[in-house]
């Protein structure tokens, strides 16, 4: 190893102009290399990559558990983050960010004590431990375990790496957008183009025995573009995420994504503002997976519950929607951004029922949340990098299939709102009031879809638009946008969506009748 | 690494981004060490306390720009990571408008003592701090046996920083910010489980509030959304408590950006000189400010601070406007972003604004929602109280409000006396008249 403390993270091969447009390649030995299905020279590959021992681990267990604790964990994690933008028709800017490092949790009932350090040596690591120790009081002694490397199914695969791509193959997914937008509507003067990819290595050891290794690709596509047409301006976008990597960038989705991004300014040109006040809305499917993250996912959440915040605290059990309604929080659907392997605890990722037939039946678990109710965990253990500590959070979460058809609601609508896509929502858990935002969608007269709408807040309480969500069609969808959950200081991927839906009465941000 | 050690650091790393080829090169290097605390229902809930690094590398090579992060700092891994980061670079397309700021904005330089560091940090344990906060949790929590659950929170920060750019620029900061506050949870009846918060923010440990403050405050404003429900949809006359108002600001300060402007999705383009808001208005841009959170010597470019006049009495004065965006537009750079953000006050307090309403609404929180800066168009749900005949009635919540920036502030008939402390953006509490506000 020589006068090394740690692996180089950051190797470049001198093999030709090619790979210097890299960023930062990291590349395993290739007689170990990270294959898509975990196995035991997998743990060697992962220990190898942190330069850590299993011995160094515990030892650093050993120091986290030294004043007390109940538990104690180690989440590694190495991450190469890449930005490409397009401004007026150039790629001419880039931007990446590489980081390491390894967080160390103790926990005593269910107080959390954490800290981090970005220097993987031993003497550094025992020095966090000692500080995450701190939470807990007493003395203590922890046995050493056995770690036992579970094996994971993997919900992303993909051939081939970011890493592999360089900047020069990358720049072409851009431009493909960019002559699109411009060639489909020539009231179209401006266009905002960003490609990120991400690529993560992350391990978890537990004081439990417990060890997970993953690797998670993500890519986001975000396209923007304003249109001008008599003096007037209107913007909008679309955007395209997913656990993917550049080889799923084919022209068809690249020039879906222009397409979406183009049509929807322009049809803001037409576009009216609601009347205010409460009226029927019907949630296109997809994107309006937005109202069940704000209206129910996030009080769902074990950690509000365990701590009485929520409105939904005293309701497991209860029916809380229609018998044809169930929501659930799903990690494991293939290639999606709220994906996940396995959660950042070391635990199974599930599909989990917030809502079986009307009844609200599970809460979303960390680790302290589980074993606070005495359930088995969930699997909704994350946290945004090696920094931060797990709390309980979504990962896909939608509405499965229910009776009806999408025309039949439609037409059942004789004054109100058709709400297609979406920017942003929040919830205040408590009152359990919620909001999302309509960046555009349709007026509904008389059972039709008439005039475009835009720039709109729908506001709604939780547990009362559950009830109110009374018809369910039969056209789930989920929603391949570029969706970021904020919690406690912390940014998590997550996916959405949601069959179309009617709910009868809502209170809309429109303007005086 | 010692302040002198990164200064060193930064240096070798710019000239290492010109030996590989980089015409000009900026670097950025960070430490901060933070620590964060709460306390909950009688328990120490969560103790958090790390340092970091990092360190980024602006690169302009062969017209061409990137700009590089890392957390590794070691100097053998430092190389490569500056190579590949200029080789990289020479990918992209050409960017004339890219290049560090012209040397004439690092001029003048303010030597003014700003007060950013308090030595108090230095004997700060953090047995102080856990029992600060649980001080306030137990203070919060006896108010009432009504409250179901409470957290109090305690945090600071120590940053040090240091940038150098490769035409002449060098500058350190070393800066602490503390924080501390609760958060607590009342049970009403069968209608939910609402919740409010006191928090304060200051460079200084002395100036967070007391435990009793924030007890006070946290309990008063919690109980007052007892019995929230929504009202008749309508205009009302609006007031916007301190604490909210941000979020109105945030409806100009997005289509003020170069970025925004350039890329024709600003209402305010073309808008200089121009009334924007009512003479009530007048908005500055203050980097001297002592103990201002967002106070500082030189921008995130390097460019000296100016105290510059954004907006007076109505009439907008000036953009920001960073290097790039500044050629883009043929404009001369202000600076890209907000330091402190100070008002022509008002004489009146919040209790006298509401005292001269007849009919409107004290938004006390903002709930989600949007505004499009292309149009100025915006909608916000909202938490407050109805004001009839000068006094607080009924708890509202479940509401929207929804305008057009380029209206609503025409609209702006009083600024409070009460500018908000706890934010660089030190706004008060504003009254408007005739806001629309969608409920039943």
């Amino acid at each position: 190893m020589g006068s090394s403390t740690r692996r180089e993270f950051l190797v470049t091969s001198a093999k030709g102009l090619a790979l210097a447009s890299i960023p930062f390649i990291f590349k395993i030995d290739p007689a170990r290399a990270i294959t898509a299905k975990p196995g035991a020279d997998t743990l060697a590959a992962y220990l190898d990559h942190f330069q850590v021992t299993e011995a160094t681990i515990k030892e650093v267990m050993s120091a986290a558990l030294a004043k007390g604790g109940d538990y104690c964990d180690l989440f590694f994690e190495h991450s190469m983050s890449n930005w490409l933008g397009l401004e007026d028709n150039a790629v001419n800017r880039a931007s990446s960010n590489i980081s390491f490092g390894v967080g160390i949790r103790v926990i005593e009932g269910d107080q959390t004590g954490y800290s981090y350090t970005e220097e993987v040596t031993p003497k550094a690591m025992k020095l966090a431990a000692q500080t995450a120790a701190n939470i807990a009081s007493g003395g203590g002694s922890s046995t050493p375990v056995e770690f036992k490397l579970r094996e994971l199914p993997n919900y992303y695969p993909i051939k081939k790496s970011w890493e592999e791509f360089g900047v020069d193959q990358k720049m072409p997914f851009l431009t493909t957008i960019n002559d699109r937008m411009l060639s489909r509507d020539n009231r179209i003067i401006k266009t905002k183009i960003w490609l990120n990819d991400r690529t993560a290595y992350s391990m978890m050891a537990n004081s439990e025995g417990q060890l997970t290794c993953d690797f998670k690709p993500m890519t986001t596509v975000f396209t923007n573009c304003v249109a001008e047409q008599d003096g007037v301006r209107e913007r909008n976008g679309a955007s395209f995420a997913g656990r993917q990597t550049g080889e799923y960038l084919s022209n068809d989705l690249l020039t879906g994504l222009a397409d979406k991004a183009v049509d929807r300014t322009i049809r803001l040109f037409d576009a009216v503002k609601p009347e205010a006040g409460e009226m029927p809305v019907v949630l296109a499917a997809g994107a309006s997976g937005i109202l069940l993250h704000e209206a129910i996912g996030h009080g769902m959440e074990a950690d509000c519950n365990r701590k009485g915040e929520s409105i939904f605290s005293d309701k497991i059990g209860k029916p809380v929607a229609e018998k044809f309604v169930s929501i659930v929080d799903d990690g494991t659907l293939p290639n999606e951004r709220g994906s996940i392997n396995v959660d950042d605890e070391g635990n199974d990722a599930k599909l989990n029922y917030l809502v079986e037939d009307g009844i609200l039946t599970t809460y979303m678990h960390d680790r302290i949340s589980a074993r606070f109710y005495g359930v088995q965990p969930t699997g909704n253990g994350r946290r945004q990098s090696f920094r931060h500590n797990p709390l309980p959070r979504m990962t896909s979460t939608y509405m499965l299939n229910g009776p009806h058809s999408k025309d039949e609601i439609i037409a059942s609508v004789k004054k109100g709102l058709y709400a297609e896509t979406f920017t942003n929502g929040e919830v205040r858990i408590g009152p359990g009031d919620f909001t999302f935002y309509v960046s555009a969608g349709y007026l509904i007269e008389d059972g039709k879809l008439t005039k475009p709408v835009k720039d709109i807040n729908i506001i709604g309480n939780g547990p009362d638009v559950l009830t109110k969500m009374v018809m369910v069609s039969n056209d789930m969808a989920i929603d391949s946008g570029n969706w970021t959950c904020g919690k406690g200081g912390q940014s998590v991927p997550v996916s959405l969506g949601l069959p179309t839906v009617k709910v009868s009465a809502i209170t809309v941000g429109g303007v005086a009748g | 690494m010692n302040s002198k050690d990164r200064l060193a650091l930064a240096e070798w790393t710019v000239n290492e981004a010109k030996r590989n080829g980089a015409s000009e090169a900026s670097v950025d290097i960070a430490k901060n060490r933070n620590i964060e605390i709460e306390y909950r229902d009688g328990n120490l809930d969560q103790l958090n306390e790390a340092t970091s690094n990092g360190l980024s590398l602006t690169v302009y090579a062969e017209g061409k720009y990137s700009s590089n992060s890392t957390n590794d700092l070691r100097k053998e891994t430092l190389g490569r990571f500056v190579k590949e980061s200029v080789a990289m670079t020479r990918y992209l397309a050409e960017d004339p408008f890219r290049g560090l700021p012209d040397p004439k904005f690092y001029q003048d330089r303010s030597t003014a003592k700003l007060q950013l560091y308090d030595s108090a940090y230095e004997s700060l344990a953090s047995d102080k701090r856990i029992a600060v906060a649980k001080e306030i949790e137990a203070l919060t929590h006896q108010k009432s046996s009504e409250v179901l659950t409470c957290t109090a929170y305690f945090s600071d920060t120590l940053s040090q920083t240091v940038k150098v750019n490769s035409n002449g620029f060098q500058g350190e900061t070393r800066e602490t910010s503390f924080g501390s506050g609760v958060s607590l949870t009342v049970k009403d009846g069968d209608r939910g489980r609402p919740s409010d918060w006191a928090w304060a923010s200051a460079k200084f440990l002395e100036d967070l509030h007391s435990p009793a403050e924030y007890a006070d405050t946290a309990f008063k404003r919690t109980m007052q959304k007892i019995g929230q429900k929504k009202l008749a949809s309508g205009v009302y006359d609006m007031i916007v408590d301190n604490r909210s108002a941000s979020r109105l600001l945030g409806g100009l300060y997005g289509p003020m950006q170069g970025s925004t402007l350039q890329q024709k999705q600003s209402f305010l383009e073309g808008k200089i000189g121009q009334k924007i808001a009512s003479e009530k208005l007048t908005m500055i841009d203050d980097p001297f400010v002592v103990r201002g959170l967002s106070s500082g010597h030189f921008d995130g470019e390097g460019m000296s601070t100016k105290r510059r006049v954004m907006i007076e009495k109505g009439v907008l004065k000036n953009y920001y406007i960073d290097t790039y965006y500044g050629k883009k537009l043929d404009m001369t750079p202000t600076t890209g972003g907000s330091s402190n953000l100070t008002f022509e006050k008002g004489d009146k307090s919040l209790e006298e604004l509401i005292a001269g309403v007849t009919k409107g609404i004290l938004v006390t929180s903002f709930v989600g929602g949007n505004n499009n800066s292309t149009t100025g168009d915006f909608s916000y749900g909202i938490i407050g109280m109805l004001i009839e005949n000068g006094k607080l009635t009924q708890p509202v919540n479940e509401m929207n409000v929804s305008g057009n920036s380029g209206e609503l502030w025409g609209k702006l008939v009083e600024m409070g006396n009460d500018p908000y402390v706890y934010s660089g953006w030190r706004r008060p509490s504003m009254l408007f008249e005739g806001v629309h506000f969608a409920g039943i």
